[in-house]
């Protein structure tokens, strides 16, 4: 079993839910995403999404649009961005997942990508504009190498589509709870409701939901929807508002705290 | 077999096109897809489509035998294919009147669009206003200093223009933001792509609404000279000037194709549109296609003198017909590109767009050496107005 299916696993055992958060890796620097994201599993993060910067972010809004412009004028590239996670993984086992556009693996090349990520420790893989149909081209190395290849539902996906993507889903499920680009509406809990309700007679893997949850409140109210929660944009803007000024790890941990005590708050007790 | 007139089920040219999109949109590229399909079968809509074309954007456009051109340059003989002469002043109109007409037929009450030029933009708000449809296009605001005329006319026809700061502000950035507008609004927006690129079945039907141009020269060169040219010429941006022109000659093994990409200030600096001749393969908006990035895979920035070949891809069939070898690409400079538009213009009374004059300029180089009883036809996609400040610019100080 790999560590995302562990953590889902013990985290189910004690009524808990995931707490999945991303950021932007290299945003401000990847010195500092290093230091982030054990900063963040101390505040109760459970699963790591690292987004690898792209020029041209189709899915992503404003927020994390500036965030990878950021990240890429200081020179963060797939190659060291691997290099911080195997540095990472001196110490720590917190799930970690890659998020980002298939350019920068093509252009790294699929095969070395899905040997040095796995040799790297990185435990998942979701990318943004590979859909079922062109997946193959990636996955035909990525899933020998054991890395999990984390497919995306919509709310406009339909129930048929919906079960041909789950059919060749591993790790998690990731429910985009609104239509739009990440980090610009709120989620409509009574939609999430029902589409993650569908969702789970559909697949045994864990379903987490994400694109629109920015606070604690948020958090709160989706938690109880699914297995566990995404939080990016809101993340990211406190880290690109702080940038590398003193007090961001702080100020990233006490974001995390609160949004991990929101969550258990809202499902403590639910089986 | 060179010729292969259709890409596989999931659109693929080779290795080239497919469908890299996020999953909020695929859904509706699969609707769009089948309505597409729905809609070639159709004969209603094949008339109607044919209908506008000449009843509203004044097609057919002319095959104008260049003489004077021709003349001085001493080889074979030129033919201009007068895509300028359509309503709108482009070869744009033919696929947004294609497009806003499935629109229609799906019931969508709203587009979408980017431009890079313009000409696609006002070529989409006019076929909006046309059928009275919402319309919101996106254009890099380096884009809409360069084209101003364009912004005012799209606002003239009703549409609201919305400014793109990202990136180098140009075309690329205003699909990228098209295409975060459409996942937004998916459910009841019909996103126009002004060219042959994006994800399947984009690539596919720009081309079929635009190969109305290859067809129409087809049917005038066999009737002004007996017989096929020898070669085709047309620039290439996203490619759909080019693809709209050599697409009914692709099964013709004795019509040679040219496509003429923009090499900006040369290829050997970074300021140049030129993805096949200098580009490598990629994924960006939605296809596979050869691609202006670094060494990592970031997408760089595209740089042309004529706005609506500022794009650092191109369309996957052109990729594919390069690959295969039955179509050859070549770049040309901003300063021939800016020589040929005042060639023509002086020599024929016809000012081109800065695009056309790309694959004017690459025929002034080559004809000369050809034999005078060979034909070439030049695709002339758009008409000069709009670039007059650029080459005032331009010839500053030259003359």
């Amino acid at each position: 079993m790999g560590r995302i299916e562990e953590r889902f696993t013990a985290l189910n055992k004690e009524g808990r839910k995931a707490f999945v958060a991303y950021l932007t890796a290299g945003d401000p620097n990847l010195k500092t995403t290093a230091e982030l994201i054990p900063a963040l599993e101390a505040a109760g993060v459970n699963i790591i999404e690292v987004g690898v910067p792209f020029s041209d972010p189709t899915a992503d809004g404003p927020v994390i649009q500036a965030a990878s412009q950021r990240a890429l004028k200081k020179g963060a590239t797939l190659e060291k961005i691997l290099a911080m996670i195997a540095g990472l993984r001196r110490f720590s086992g917190i799930p970690i997942v890659l998020f980002g556009y298939y350019n920068p693996i093509l252009s790294y090349g699929p095969e070395r990508f899905a040997g040095d990520a796995a040799a790297a420790g990185v435990d998942g893989i979701l990318v943004v504009d590979l859909p079922p149909e062109e997946a193959d081209e990636l996955r035909r190395y990525s899933d020998p190498a054991g890395l999990a290849f984390i497919t995306l539902i919509a709310p406009t996906t339909d129930p048929k589509r919906a079960r041909k993507i789950l059919q060749g889903a591993t790790g998690f499920v990731y429910y985009i709870s609104v239509t739009g680009v990440t980090g610009t509406a709120v989620p409509r809990p009574d939609d999430v409701r029902q589409d993650v309700e569908r969702l789970k007679k559909m697949t045994v893997l864990p379903v987490a939901v994400g694109f629109g949850i920015s606070t604690p409140a948020q958090a709160a109210t989706i938690a109880p929807l699914a297995d566990g929660v995404v939080v990016g944009s809101a993340l990211v803007r406190l880290i690109g508002e702080k940038g590398e000024s003193i007090g961001l790890i702080e100020n990233a941990f006490s974001f995390a705290e609160e949004i991990r005590r929101a969550i258990d708050a809202a499902t403590t007790g639910t089986p | 077999m060179m010729k292969r007139t259709q890409p596989d089920r999931d659109g693929h040219f080779g290795i080239f096109g497919g469908r890299y999109a996020a999953e909020t949109l695929m859904p509706a590229l699969l609707e769009l897809e089948a309505a597409y399909r729905a809609a070639r079968k159709d004969t209603a809509f094949k008339k109607e489509f044919s209908f506008y074309l000449h009843e509203y954007a004044g097609r057919e456009t002319p095959l104008y035998e260049a003489r004077r051109l021709t003349e001085t340059l001493g080889g074979a003989k030129i033919y201009l294919k007068r895509e300028d002469m359509n309503h709108t002043g482009s070869h744009k109109i033919n696929n947004t009147l294609g497009q806003v007409l499935l629109a229609r037929r799906m019931g969508k009450k709203k587009v979408i669009a980017e431009t890079g030029a313009g000409q696609h933009g006002v070529a989409t708000a006019t076929t909006a206003a046309l059928f009275g449809m919402e319309c919101r296009i996106f254009m890099g605001e380096e884009d809409i200093r360069r084209q101003a005329h364009n912004v005012f006319r799209m606002k003239i026809l009703g549409a609201e223009v919305i400014p793109v700061a990202a990136g180098t502000a140009t075309l690329k950035d205003a699909m990228n933001e098209a295409m975060r507008a459409w996942v937004s609004s998916v459910r009841d927006a019909f996103y126009v792509i002004g060219t042959t690129a994006g994800p399947h079945p984009y690539p596919v039907m720009v081309r079929d609404f635009q190969s109305v141009i290859g067809r129409e020269a087809r049917r005038q060169i066999l009737k002004k000279e007996g017989r096929l040219p020898d070669l085709l010429i047309a620039c290439i941006g996203g490619g759909s000037n080019a693809l709209g022109l050599f697409h009914p000659f692709l099964g013709d093994p004795g019509v040679a194709m040219t496509g003429v990409e923009a090499a900006g200030k040369g290829l050997d600096t970074t300021l140049h549109a030129a993805s096949i001749t200098a580009g490598r393969v990629g994924v960006l908006h939605g296809n596979k296609t050869y691609l202006l990035q670094d060494e990592h895979g970031q997408v760089r920035d595209a740089y042309a003198i004529a706005a609506g070949l500022d794009y650092p891809g191109v369309g996957p069939e052109h990729a594919w017909l390069h690959d295969t070898g039955r179509a050859r690409y070549v770049a040309v400079t901003d300063e021939e590109a800016v020589e040929a538009f005042v060639a023509l213009s002086r020599q024929e009374g016809i000012i081109p767009a800065l695009e056309s004059a790309h694959a004017v300029a690459h025929a002034i180089r080559t004809v000369s050496a050809m034999a005078k009883d060979r034909i070439v036809i030049i695709n002339l996609s758009g008409r000069g107005d709009k670039d007059a400040e650029t080459i005032a610019e331009s010839r500053e100080g030259k003359e």
